[in-house]
């Protein structure tokens, strides 16, 4: 604690950004660049939200392709709709009147997961980066998915990630998504996706999903697992937004309970506290 | 059960459509107005003299097991609820209270980190998992130093030994004087544990047993899952995290190590212009 002049202070080391200070204070930053990129004196005004998003993740500027693909997925991911898992999650702190935080950190905890969720990309993405645009490993890989020996805190995949298990035919939606992107600059691998879904399909039992094709999308674009995972987490999250707001102000009465929907098969039923 | 018989042989939509206002359950339910249930017991009436560390341990087990609910609470305060700022999931907690969150949210992010890589939760979980595969393969013949090398080959480390910042855990002393007040300090799989350490601070690693192996050998000796392990310690870091909200958000705002700009090491791309 004394020797702080002498003991050079520990850092916080960089690859995405850099700030000048003001000179009055070197606490606050006067500029503020994102790799090499003067954010408020120079991208300001010029730079799209996903361009930003892109330089962020991937510290260069996309192409022009890559942007218009990368915001396709974005627009697409970002309502799920009222009926989704996630949006559920935020919704249900809405009504409660919970803090608008706890929507979102509901949103994210669900739609981290295994089923439709981030980790169902991540995993999915794993599968893209093994097989690539090989059907003979995609069909190995569905019919013997990799075991992991070892206990994690992630349950396990109970399902060919990137398809959905609840499904029956790939929903008109996902299959408008993934036209839609494989038609931007002749998307070599989305379009591969196009041609085999339902061979795929066929051997996951299961239709494609969203999950599927932002797990293809941000295979193509060059992002990692990683990224993946929390882009998905990202880009899902105005829609889980909105819908919380829009379900605090109708109220818990108007929002489903669920009454009579719950049946407890081993009630004791009514005991008296002999205490 | 009923509804695994009822839709065993459904798929897809109509799977869906059999559990659609449908939950039918075991672990519990809410009366309006009268009583609540958990997995089967009369929470007024059956469950109003347990501890809360044994109601947890009966909501994650179904079983009423006063020993591991003890075990896990002796264990939780000594080693997992260290009041330091410092400490990553502890500092999230602080930050909150520094830039005035609330202290739900600050004490669910720090919950939520808790499930780390380098300590937490992931070494929790995996310390009990190694500890039962390692036993497992013992039984099938193969020596400790195979086990151990097997283990480091598949994943290069092995859970419960090593840690970061410093290899002495401080914690096993006391953790050990608490197991033996309540008998609980002299299973099969804490001997297993040492037998693992006194290998590997011989090896050329020289790692230590760190408290999760030890925690996670005395839970084994009670014959606890890895999944209700990892249940019952999720709960196990809030000890800690409390106090280092509180003290951040009893201090002036926004002090809680405040970093200047020369704080930032940046080794980003030189100055460059935005071309559209």
């Amino acid at each position: 604690m004394t020797d702080n002049n002498e003991k050079p202070r520990e850092q916080i080391t960089t690859k995405i950004w850099r700030e000048e200070a003001e000179l009055d204070n070197p606490f606050a930053a006067a500029k503020s660049y994102c790799a090499g990129f003067d954010v408020y004196g120079d991208l300001l005004g010029k730079i799209s939200l996903i361009e930003y998003i892109w330089l962020l993740f991937k510290l260069d500027p996309p192409s022009n392709a890559q942007a218009r693909t990368l915001e396709g997925l974005a627009v697409a991911l970002a309502n799920p709709g009222p009926r989704d898992h996630s949006v559920r999650g935020a919704m249900n702190a809405g009504v409660g009147g919970s803090t608008r935080a706890s929507a979102l950190i509901a949103a994210i905890s669900i739609g981290a997961g295994n089923l439709g969720g981030a980790r169902e990309v991540f995993t999915s993405m794993q599968y893209w980066q093994q097989c690539g645009t090989d059907l003979a490993s995609w069909v190995e890989i569905i019919n013997n998915p990799p075991q992991e020996e070892r206990a994690d805190v992630w349950p396990e995949m109970e399902h060919t990630p990137g398809f959905d298990p609840n499904g029956a035919s790939c929903p008109t939606p996902v299959k408008q998504l993934l036209d839609h992107l494989a038609a931007i600059e002749n998307n070599e691998v989305l379009a591969w996706l196009q041609t085999q879904r339902q061979t795929l399909e066929h051997h996951a039992g299961s239709p494609l999903a969203f999950s599927g094709v932002a797990a293809a999308t941000l295979f193509t674009l060059g992002f990692e697992p990683e990224q993946a995972e929390i882009l998905f987490l990202m880009l899902r999250l105005p829609g889980a937004a909105v819908h919380a707001l829009e379900q605090e102000k109708m109220g818990w009465s108007r929002y489903p309970f669920f009454a009579d929907g719950l049946t407890l098969t081993n009630d004791p039923g009514p005991i008296a506290n002999d205490d | 059960m009923m509804i695994e018989k009822q839709t065993d042989t459904l798929t897809g939509p109509e799977r869906l459509e059999a559990y659609e206002d449908n939950w039918q359950t075991e672990m519990g339910a809410w009366f309006p107005g009268e009583r609540v249930v958990l997995r089967g017991k009369d929470i007024f009436s059956e469950l109003n003299n347990y501890s809360w560390m044994e109601f947890i341990v009966y909501a994650v087990t179904g079983v009423h097991n006063p020993k591991f609910a003890k075990v896990i609470e002796g264990l939780s305060l000594l080693s997992t609820s260290y009041p330091d700022p410092r400490l990553w999931n502890n500092r999230i907690a602080a930050l909150a209270g520094t830039a005035r969150s609330t202290g739900a949210l600050a004490l669910s992010a720090g919950i939520a980190a808790s499930e780390a890589t380098v300590y937490g939760l992931k070494p929790i979980k995996g310390a009990l998992d190694f500890l039962y595969r390692a036993s497992e393969r013992k039984n099938q013949g193969l020596t400790i130093e195979s086990i151990v090398k097997e283990e480091l080959k598949a994943n290069r480390c092995v859970s419960g030994y090593g840690r970061p910042l410093t290899n002495i855990d401080e914690r096993i002393a006391p953790a050990l004087h608490f197991l033996a007040k309540i008998n609980a300090n002299n299973g099969k799989y804490l001997r297993l544990a040492f037998e693992v350490e006194e290998y590997l601070k011989s090896s050329r690693y020289k790692y230590r047993m760190n408290i999760a192996a030890l925690n996670a050998a005395t839970v084994a000796d009670l014959g606890i899952s890895v999944d209700e392990y990892y249940y019952t310690s999720t709960l196990a870091f809030i000890g800690g995290i409390i106090p280092c909200h509180l003290d951040a958000k009893n201090k002036p705002e926004g002090m809680f190590y405040p970093l200047s700009i020369n704080r930032i090491h940046s080794i980003a791309a030189a100055d460059r212009t935005w071309s559209n």
